[in-house]
């Protein structure tokens, strides 16, 4: 009986967050639009979440070429690791890592203050003058998260990319020309595109979670902090799923 | 001739099995102050909530200004919030925006009443003046005492010049003074605004500075009304265990 419940539960919060995103689709793209507030958070989403992006990328793009290296010399392709780390790092890893990174971040982070907003009441209070609280918070961080994502994970390609040239020139010794002509060599745009398109994907999915569980949040204090831990365990459950509808719809248009 | 600036009719309003307000009605007289008295947990903040339309009520009319509320669409209601000013319990201010955002916050959403001249800063000054907290401007709302913080709640109800002002337990969390000059400040408010105002509050203090009339909600319903004095010497058992 309890699973069932669970399962009713589960059901019901996912019919919740589609009326939820539908909400967001019927009052976003009418006016009043709120500009100013859009690009306040663009900046908060992209520019503060730069440098935890950047160094993670860099790491990653370090640590992957490292441990590939030694598999690669065991077939003698060596001279395979630029491309094999290009083509891992902007197809896949790069923009799923960024999406988790930002799901921890942002998503968190927007839970926790909207579900502060709500339970101190500055959410009714921003209703009661006059302003659409749905328009004013919720859309222009859906939209903030959608649009700053795949420039995170643009970004993120480029810096982790350049930990991989670190990466292979630790042990052995490329020349920087012959790296990148290496990498770009390996990479086409339908290696790129889909990179950058479900990232878009992925950043709607950790706004909108992140805005659904604070702005719904509930029971004081404690409400705040179970909103912004599910908007992250969600948030990331969701990256996953997308990233393997993504996979497969990559698959099936032969980009693979 | 006293005309009524809200009506409220046969308000019911239930969450789950728990009835809050059972058959409640009552009026707002233009230029009155009204005192709501009831226990805790009585309705009184669902019965103002219900008003401003951030509670919608099972069953019952309430009528602003002679409009029905029920017919109220986003921007009616935005027509109207200019006009009906709300004081939160707890404040409700923008902890991430300074005293001078705050204010600045319902202004940016009604440009053609207050701020066709821009005269944003000068409006926000004398606003902050009139509750005693204009060296305040550029401070944060977590800097601010809780009294300071209620006068700078009111500032922001008061910035659109509202018609009616709702406000929830002004006084509560607040020492004995404070609440003194909150309950002074509500009822110069009134003087120098004209406003019409419907005050919950547990402080019979406050009641008995600001209030012209006071309305006792009691099991969900209008139990009793009159003035405070009249009140206080009722023989009914219900209504004498609030003065005891």
């Amino acid at each position: 009986m309890k699973n069932f419940l669970n399962i009713h539960d589960t059901l019901e919060e996912a019919g919740n967050m589609a009326r939820f995103a539908g909400r967001f689709f019927s009052e976003g793209f009418k006016p009043r639009y709120e500009f100013q507030e859009l690009i306040r958070q663009c900046f908060w989403v992209g520019y503060k979440s730069l440098p935890l992006v950047g160094i993670t990328a860099f790491i990653m793009g370090l640590v992957l070429t490292i441990q590939s290296r030694p598999t690669l010399v065991e077939f003698g392709a060596e001279a395979m690791l630029p491309s094999m780390v290009g083509i891992s790092l902007v197809r896949e890893i790069s923009p799923v890592i960024t999406a988790l990174i930002c799901a921890g971040k942002i998503g968190s982070g927007m839970g926790a203050e909207l579900g502060s907003m709500r339970v101190t009441e500055q959410i009714d209070a921003m209703e009661v003058s006059g302003t659409n609280p749905f328009k004013y918070l919720i859309v222009t961080r859906i939209l903030a998260t959608t649009l700053m994502l795949p420039v995170l994970s643009s970004l993120s390609n480029a810096v982790s990319l350049y930990g991989g040239y670190l990466g292979v020139n630790i042990r052995g010794s490329i020349s920087w020309i012959l790296y990148w002509n290496q990498v770009f060599d390996a990479l086409s745009y339908g290696d790129l595109i889909p990179g950058i398109v479900k990232t878009l994907f992925f950043g709607f999915a950790i706004g909108l979670v992140g805005c659904f569980k604070g702005y719904y949040s509930k029971k004081g204090t404690e409400g705040v902090g179970r909103s912004a831990n599910s908007a992250v365990v969600v948030a990331s459950l969701l990256v996953f799923i997308i990233d393997l509808i993504a996979v497969q719809i990559t698959d099936l248009l032969g980009l693979t | 001739m006293s005309v009524a600036v809200i009506e409220v009719r046969n308000l019911f309003k239930s969450f789950g099995s728990n009835r809050v307000l059972i058959d409640f009605s009552m009026d707002l007289i233009k230029g009155e102050n009204l005192a709501v008295l009831g226990k805790s947990g009585s309705g009184k903040s669902v019965l103002i909530k219900c008003i401003i339309g951030l509670i919608e009520p099972d069953e019952g009319t309430i009528r602003l200004f002679g409009e029905d509320i029920s017919h109220f669409n986003q921007r009616a209601w935005d027509e109207m919030r200019s006009r009906v000013g709300f004081l939160f319990q707890s404040n409700a201010l923008y902890d991430s925006m300074t005293v001078r955002e705050n204010l600045e916050f319902p202004l940016r959403r009604h440009k053609r009443k207050n701020n066709q001249d821009g005269n944003t800063e000068q409006l926000i000054r004398e606003t902050l003046n009139n509750v005693g907290l204009e060296h305040t401007i550029d401070m944060m709302p977590a800097e601010l005492s809780g009294g300071m913080r209620k006068r700078i709640a009111l500032a922001r109800t008061l910035i659109l010049q509202p018609e009616i002002i709702l406000y929830d337990e002004p006084t509560t969390g607040l020492d004995p003074i404070t609440a003194r000059e909150i309950s002074e400040l509500i009822l110069a408010v009134q003087k120098k605004y004209n406003a019409s105002s419907i005050v919950i509050s547990h402080d019979m203090n406050c009641i008995n500075l600001v209030s012209n009339r006071v309305i006792m909600l009691i099991d969900g319903s209008c139990y009793e009304q009159g003035t405070l004095h009249n009140l206080q010497h009722s023989t009914d058992p219900k209504v004498q265990a609030f003065f005891e």
